[in-house]
């Protein structure tokens, strides 16, 4: 093992560059720790988000040499075997400062996809019976899961070419609502999902699917979305 | 029409027409391996097409399927990676659907009647 890591961060805003550092290496390091080394140790200016450590906050995600990634779970012997770091903010989001960006526009996708789940009953009803093994209750499964890191936004090619794509996580909590035999509000979320801006852009590269730290397949989801967009404005149902 | 409904349903028709597209390129393959094996002379293939009309109506369908399929994906193309869309990016992508249907159509008349 080597005793120091070389590593390059980003410093700036949009318009910036990246800084070098050496930071020791030590055992079970993770890039999160890195940064804080930084940041505690050698430059005490340096902007970076995180918050959990753990895995369950999604806020550490930066692209780790050239790939987005969740820095407290990726460790440093995985990505930097030859003893070099490149770290740099989320692409496809505006740059705040350093390593934070600016996720508000990321998650008005979500709202603009119809990510808010609307019911019709209240406290004072049953509650609804959804069977388990309902393909609908499995579809919504397989991507309930997101804790809204970012991670596919930043890796999908569509994001970077149309900025006002809605994006694979956004299209991903829609189409688990869509499955959602308790949501009132389908046919608007449909309408929401179809367009220039939605689903139908999708290329299905998988890059969403293929870095999700969390394995959830938002190609998977975006597919079914189509499908569902293009046979309810066949019959005329938009 | 909102554009989100014609969207989708260009979604669709792009996707129709891969379906036809993928088994004609297959059938094209192998009716390339039939139509050279005398040899590639402009005789001996068009000896083998003319008059053959089942051939014509399988390339007309592989026509019709590329002029649908084609300006759809060069309309996206057009407006990932040159910023070009909207009215003039639809028009010059439907032109060009029906430059491909036209000339397509053309040369299947010229090699089977």
């Amino acid at each position: 093992m080597s005793a120091d890591i070389r590593v390059k961060v980003w410093r700036g805003a949009e318009q910036g560059d990246f800084v070098r550092y050496e930071v020791p290496r030590q055992d079970s390091q993770t890039v999160l720790d890195v940064v804080t080394y930084i940041q505690r140790h050698l430059d005490p200016s340096l902007s970076y988000r995180f918050s959990c450590r753990v895995g369950m906050c999604g806020s550490c995600a930066m692209t780790v040499n050239g790939v987005a990634r969740w820095t407290c779970r990726t460790s440093v012997s995985k990505v930097a075997a030859d003893g070099k770091l490149e770290i740099a903010p989320l692409a496809n989001l505006p740059v705040i400062k350093d390593l934070a960006t600016d996720m508000s526009g990321f998650f008005d996708k979500w709202a603009q996809a119809r990510g808010l789940f609307q019911g019709r009953r209240t406290r004072h009803d049953e509650f609804a019976r959804v069977e388990p093994a309902s393909s609908e209750r499995i579809a919504a499964d397989a991507g309930i899961e997101c804790i809204g890191c970012g991670v596919c936004h930043a890796s999908c090619d569509v994001v970077g070419w149309r900025a006002e794509f809605l994006g694979p996580a956004a299209l991903n909590r829609a189409w688990t609502l869509v499955n959602d035999q308790r949501d009132t509000g389908q046919l608007e979320r449909l309408r929401a999902v179809a367009g220039d801006a939605g689903c139908h852009v999708c290329h299905t590269q998988g890059s969403c699917s293929e870095r999700c730290p969390k394995q959830i397949a938002p190609t998977a989801g975006i597919a079914g979305l189509k499908r569902l967009v293009a046979r309810a404005a066949i019959k005329g149902q938009l | 029409m909102t554009s989100a409904i014609t969207q989708a349903k260009l979604w669709y028709w792009q996707r129709v027409s891969a379906l036809v597209m993928a088994p004609c390129v297959v059938v094209h393959l192998a009716i390339i391996v039939y139509a050279v094996r005398g040899g590639l002379s402009a005789a001996e293939i068009l000896g083998r097409t003319q008059g053959n009309w089942l051939l014509g109506g399988f390339y007309a369908l592989f026509v019709l399927a590329c002029a649908v399929h084609v300006p759809l994906g060069l309309a996206a193309i057009a407006a990932e990676w040159l910023g070009w869309r909207g009215r003039g990016a639809g028009i010059a992508a439907t032109l060009f659907g029906g430059l491909i249907a036209v000339m397509g159509l053309r040369a299947i008349y010229g090699l089977t009647a």
